[in-house]
């Protein structure tokens, strides 16, 4: 829409008296309605906030602008809203006179609400509409108008808001109300921010001493404003502008590589997960379970399923699947153990072959059942968005929450095969099999419940896994060979090595990765297992003494 | 001699007369028999059987590692796919100025990713001298270079197993990057013709037919020669008892490379004849899967007989042919099914079921070599 106000017929008609006749007019009736109420003060600070919003609709831009500092000035709770209408042009006056905002300008009515009291008005046709115009230079100090208003708000996140628009946005106009908002400031950040945004102006005017006010700063515009200043003709300046930034490009190379160490360390978190439970089934049982990759499949499935049963609250969805995930895929595998792998004891490698032959069945069957698609699961909103650690670097949530729900699984399987009696007779079912049946372990139920426990860790990361990538039947696949790879650099039989390795392979990932491109770096890491395995060929934590016979 | 031998063996030449008349049996069906005609077999068919051939030839280069050297390599699928990209490139170059781009010597997909010379290793594959051992040796080296380094090092048993797929898990990622230089994911394709001869002719078609034949047959008797000779005892004996090997002082690791590297070319040649006959070769090949089921092929015919590997591989393909035309969906659940069932109920394979049928009629004992306590 063009800016240009279009002539005013009534006023044209009417001449000067009817302005005043109108506000005068509309002033009795606005009485009339608060009358009622009876509340005087009221009445009159309604009147007062007519005026203002009268005052906007003149013809002239300089008494606009007038205008409109008279409402920042006068500090009415609404000013904002106003304020922002008029920037946004939804600022408009009907027929009758009567300032409204309109919600939608689509199509042939427009439904508007009262600029005063906010209350809707239903449609209105836009032919009796009247636009409030503004320019550029208006739309300017409408921007910063709007800034200091907020930065008076006794809302703390609204001032922080404000200030971070503020960055690299100041002028002239600003900088003096600015100086005055900084020291009646309050909350430490929020000054902060505003010290560095007027400080990006004053080196903007070339003052030298600006630049110790922005050190240290690692948002972008401060380093833009800072690398100009660095180019300019000032040698002082250029020269306090260039150390600071080079102080600040170290900084931001020690923010990197944090950001790197936190990818990584996600990407090991959830390696991690992934092959836990690999490292009690193959680790611990030496069953090579081929269909793990499908028990997590079917966790992250569960956890999609949770979502269906429980539309409108996926974080209780996601809550639950936690130990549904976990039954439903320790039941499937121990289906598995007691259908086929108790028959293949102490062959290995047909154990591999028909645990995969399971893993096929079990993504076509999730393929015809519900859907070869994938499934989308809602991330809930508490573990949505990120933590901003400075400018430069934001954790992301749900990673974080990964990273501690692994290491909290991680923690709890540790108690339960070190402290716990299951624990104890699983490692002595491993040592040596007849002599804890001699001892009265029964060596069938240990099987079992070792591989219940297993499998229900790999649906753990299932449900894990279904906050980070997309749910579908070839989920577990992905996640298959990178989990044997974990577990057997780490050492088959512990746990701890599993934990080490997951997160350094993560890291080393993350580290490869910028330079090497993402599969370049999958390929890197594997050669590079394949590589330690001819060094080291039990991994890093080998098993000693008689239980690495075998 | 050594080579001779395995004619003495009624296995082998039970085997080669049976392989020698279908190989014929197909022929006149196919040359003889006018179109029409119930009994004859067009030429798509016959293509078909061709495929089934070069991936008989692949299960018995795995059975030979697996069923006689104990080696559950996962990863035949890269050694296979290598020899068909050994054949791809010269089939490729062979196409000279007939691409779509019509360039004379780029292929069609350097030219769309804007290469200007051809890379260093495409070098020589224009020419079929240099390209046909490039066959064998090409995963000849891989597997040289990999076994020593595993060998070396005692990796064996489930270890290698996963090494070995982790190794085709990475030749397969590494295969769909375009700038490898190997077509990326389309691969090589859109072949026209092989030692001069078109190969969208029925006649070529056929000639490769035979040739996978009598690769296969050539194969057999030099997998069989190998088994039946010293080093196939210490091969079995490894097998059964690595430890035990070495301490009677047998150079295990020796043995275990030869016997990889052979199979890994067996592997190679198969690719290379299965490139022409399907036309294309892509990443796809390397993947996991195709190398896991290939060993199902070897579990189903039967491991350690060789001749089982042959009617494994037969019978999954078919099987798989008539699921995929017939319910895609249920192929899946059906090869699952097998591995299941293969390794639980049949651990000996089809070959087993036969032999147990012979002994039960002659109410004598097997040979005793073709490995009756074979164990992981």
């Amino acid at each position: 829409m063009s800016n240009v106000p279009r002539p005013r017929p009534v006023e044209a008609r009417c001449g000067a008296a009817s302005g005043p006749v109108r506000r005068a007019l509309l002033l009795l009736l606005l009485c009339l309605l608060m009358l009622p109420m009876g509340a005087q003060a009221q009445g009159e600070r309604e009147a007062e906030a007519i005026a203002l919003l009268e005052a906007l609709d003149v013809r002239a831009y300089a008494d606009k602008a007038h205008a409109i500092e008279a409402i920042v000035g006068n500090g009415d709770p609404r000013a904002r809203d106003w304020l922002q209408a008029l920037l946004d042009g939804r600022l408009q006056r009907t027929e009758a006179g009567r300032f409204v905002v309109v919600l939608d300008n689509r199509g042939r009515d427009w439904p508007v609400a009262d600029a005063l009291t906010g209350e809707p008005l239903g449609e209105i046709s836009r032919r009796d509409l009247e636009r409030l115009g503004i320019n550029n230079a208006l739309r300017n100090q409408l921007r910063s108008a709007i800034a200091v208003v907020d930065l008076h708000s006794p809302d703390l996140d609204q001032r922080r808001a404000s200030a971070e628009r503020l960055l690299g946005e100041v002028d002239a106009e600003l900088a003096a109300p600015l100086a005055a908002v900084i020291e009646a400031e309050t909350d430490s950040g929020v000054r902060r921010r505003l010290v560095q945004a007027l400080a990006v102006y004053r080196l903007e005017q070339g003052e030298v001493a600006a630049v110790a006010d922005l050190e240290g700063s690692l948002h972008p515009r401060v380093r833009v404003a800072l690398s100009r200043a660095a180019g300019g003709d000032d040698p002082a300046l250029a020269a306090a502008a260039g150390s600071a930034l080079n102080a600040i490009e170290q900084l931001l190379k020690v923010n990197r590589a944090v950001e790197t160490l936190y990818f990584g360390l996600s990407l090991g978190s959830v390696l991690v997960l992934a092959a836990i439970g690999l490292a009690i089934t193959f680790g611990v049982m030496g069953v090579i379970n081929m269909a793990h990759g499908e028990l997590i499949m079917l966790g992250a499935y569960t956890t999609w399923a949770m979502q269906q049963l429980l539309p409108g609250q996926p974080g209780l969805a996601l809550l639950l699947a936690i130990p549904a995930g976990f039954l439903v895929a320790a039941l499937a595998g121990v289906a598995i153990e007691r259908g086929v792998i108790q028959f293949l004891k102490g062959r290995p490698l047909e154990t591999l072959l028909a645990t995969f032959g399971i893993s096929l069945i079990l993504q076509q069957l999730v393929r015809t059942v519900i859907s070869p698609l994938n499934r989308s699961v809602v991330t809930p909103e508490w573990m949505s968005g990120s933590i901003a650690i400075n400018d430069a670097l934001s954790l992301t949530l749900n990673r974080l929450y990964v990273l501690g729900f692994a290491l909290l699984v991680f923690a709890a399987l540790m108690l339960i095969m070190r402290r716990s009696r299951l624990g104890l007779e699983v490692r002595a079912v491993t040592q040596n099999r007849a002599m804890a049946r001699a001892m009265g372990i029964r060596a069938t139920r240990v099987d079992i419940l070792t591989f219940a426990l297993g499998s229900g860790v790999a649906g753990l990361a299932g449900v894990a896994l279904s906050q980070l990538t997309n749910v579908g039947p070839n989920l577990g696949q992905n996640y298959i060979i990178d989990s044997f790879m974990v577990v057997v650099l780490g050492g088959v039989g512990n746990l701890w090595g599993t934990l080490v390795a997951g997160l350094s392979l993560g890291v080393i990932n993350q580290v490869l990765e910028p330079w090497a491109g993402a599969v370049l770096a999958k390929i890197i890491v594997l050669v590079l297992i394949i590589l330690f395995i001819q060094k080291r060929p039990r991994g890093l934590f080998p098993q000693q003494g008689r239980a690495a016979e075998g | 001699m050594w080579l001779t031998r395995p004619f003495n063996e009624r296995s082998t030449r039970r085997f080669l007369g049976v392989l020698l008349g279908a190989l014929v049996l197909v022929t006149v069906l196919h040359v003889a028999v006018p179109q029409g005609h119930p009994l004859h077999i067009n030429a798509y068919t016959v293509n078909l059987f061709g495929k089934y051939l070069s991936y008989a030839l692949l299960a018995v280069a795995v059975d030979l590692v697996w069923g006689y050297l104990g080696i559950l390599s996962l990863g035949h699928g890269a050694f296979f796919a290598l020899g068909g990209y050994a054949m791809g490139m010269y089939l490729m170059r062979q196409i000279g100025d007939r691409g779509v781009y019509g360039h004379p010597e780029l292929p069609d997909f350097m030219v769309f990713l804007d290469w200007q010379s051809l890379p260093w290793y495409w070098a020589g594959f224009d020419m079929a001298w240099f390209a046909f051992p490039m066959v064998l040796l090409a995963p000849g080296a891989l597997a040289l270079v990999f076994g020593f380094l595993a060998f070396r090092s005692r990796v064996t048993g489930v270890y290698l197993s996963i090494i070995t797929q982790a190794l085709t898990f990475a030749l397969m990622l590494a295969f769909f990057r375009n700038e490898m230089g190997f077509g990326g994911n389309n691969g090589l394709t859109d072949f026209r013709e092989i030692l001069g001869f078109n190969l969208r002719s029925d006649a070529t078609r056929l000639g490769l037919f035979i040739a996978s034949g009598v690769a296969l047959a050539l194969g057999y008797v030099l997998c069989r020669a190998i088994v039946g000779s010293k080093l196939g005892r210490v091969c079995v004996a490894t097998r059964d008892a690595e430890a035990r090997t070495r301490f009677l002082g047998y150079r295990v690791e020796r043995v275990q490379l030869f016997v990889f590297v052979v199979s890994a070319m067996l592997a190679g040649l198969a690719g290379a004849l299965y490139v022409p006959q399907v036309g294309i070769i892509n990443p796809s090949e390397f993947s996991p899967l195709f190398s896991i089921e290939i060993v199902l092929w070897v579990a189903l015919g039967g491991r350690a007989t060789l001749y089982g590997a042959v009617i494994g591989a037969i019978l999954v393909n078919y099987a798989k042919t008539v699921f995929t035309g017939v319910m895609p969906d249920a192929w899946l659940f059906a090869l699952g099914g097998l591995f299941v069932l293969v390794t639980v109920l049949l651990p000996r394979g089809v070959a087993g079921l036969l032999a147990y049928r012979v002994q039960g009629r002659r109410r004598q004992h097997d040979e005793g070599t073709t490995g009756k306590e074979v164990s992981a």
